[in-house]
């Protein structure tokens, strides 16, 4: 069971960054819980948690809002790699939250990133994950915490 | 903005006028550019970028840079083992570390080892100029 201060320290890593860096505050949508794998967007920035919890922490956005973030951040290189670096950075301010709040409980991974047509996250069986609607501008992204 | 410019060129003015020279060290191209764009000071000149501690150390020994903005979580070596090879190669550099591992234990490591200031990831314009001023005092 996740605690509503363990949700908070995922969900503000993720606003915050929105927040600071476009200079435009994203919003949550209605958290929901679902078994099976999830689906996720097009770029997906993962950290892997062990320690006190096992599993791990997404952030999931569709090109589309990444394009619109790098240009509100006056970036004016959209490539792919640049795509990915983007989510890969929000997992980093997750993962520095984490690492605030809880200490050494938990154990973080370096963040890392996944992208493609149609990836896919790795799902353990009878685990159920948390999924916190993140909506910037007309855009909407996922932060998918699955953890025991 | 410009008020700001204004405030960061007479920090540098305060060191008579020179030229100080600017490395930057982030594993992200994307970060790296930002830092690249948002720093204001007419007074430095970027001189390099790497992706990782080693790739910094080897473009330190090159470029011999006065201040270094320094990322903590890299690959082959992350920033705090080279910022105490950094400082033992140029004890005068200043060190900004910019991260998001923002815990208290990081930044006293970070500045036992050498570093001058640490920004939190993320960070405004105004943020890291501010940080960067304070680091040229």
């Amino acid at each position: 069971m996740l605690h509503e201060q363990e949700l908070k320290t995922f969900v503000e890593g993720t606003t915050n960054f929105f927040e600071v860096t476009a200079q435009q505050p994203a919003s949550i949508g209605s958290p929901y819980l679902m078994e099976g794998s999830p689906s996720v967007h097009e770029y997906t920035g993962v950290i892997n948690i062990s320690g006190k919890r096992e599993g791990a922490v997404y952030f999931t956005a569709p090109k589309a809002m990444l394009t619109v973030l790098l240009m509100k951040m006056q970036e004016n290189d959209f490539s792919h790699e640049t795509m990915r670096d983007l989510v890969g950075e929000v997992a980093n301010m997750i993962s520095g939250n984490v690492r605030r709040d809880f200490g050494r409980d938990f154990v973080i991974s370096v963040p890392s990133v996944l992208s493609g047509e149609k990836p896919q996250i790795r799902y353990k069986p009878g685990m159920r994950s948390f999924i916190i609607p993140i909506n910037w501008r007309s855009h909407s992204a996922k932060l998918i915490v699955a953890l025991t | 903005m410009s008020g700001m410019r204004n405030r960061n060129a007479k920090a540098l003015n305060g060191n008579a006028k020179r030229c100080f020279k600017l490395m930057i060290v982030d594993d992200s191209n994307l970060m790296r550019r930002r830092i690249e764009r948002s720093q204001q000071f007419e007074g430095l000149q970027l001189v390099g970028t790497a992706g990782n501690g080693l790739d910094a150390l080897e473009l330190f020994k090159r470029t011999d840079p006065d201040v270094v903005t320094m990322d903590i979580t890299m690959p082959r070596m992350d920033g705090i083992e080279c910022i105490g090879q950094l400082v033992a190669l140029k004890p005068a550099v200043r060190i900004l570390v910019i991260s998001a591992l923002a815990d208290k234990a990081t930044a006293v490591e970070a500045m036992e080892r050498g570093a001058n200031g640490f920004l939190e990831k993320p960070f405004t314009d105004r943020q890291l100029n501010e940080a960067i001023a304070e680091l040229m005092r």
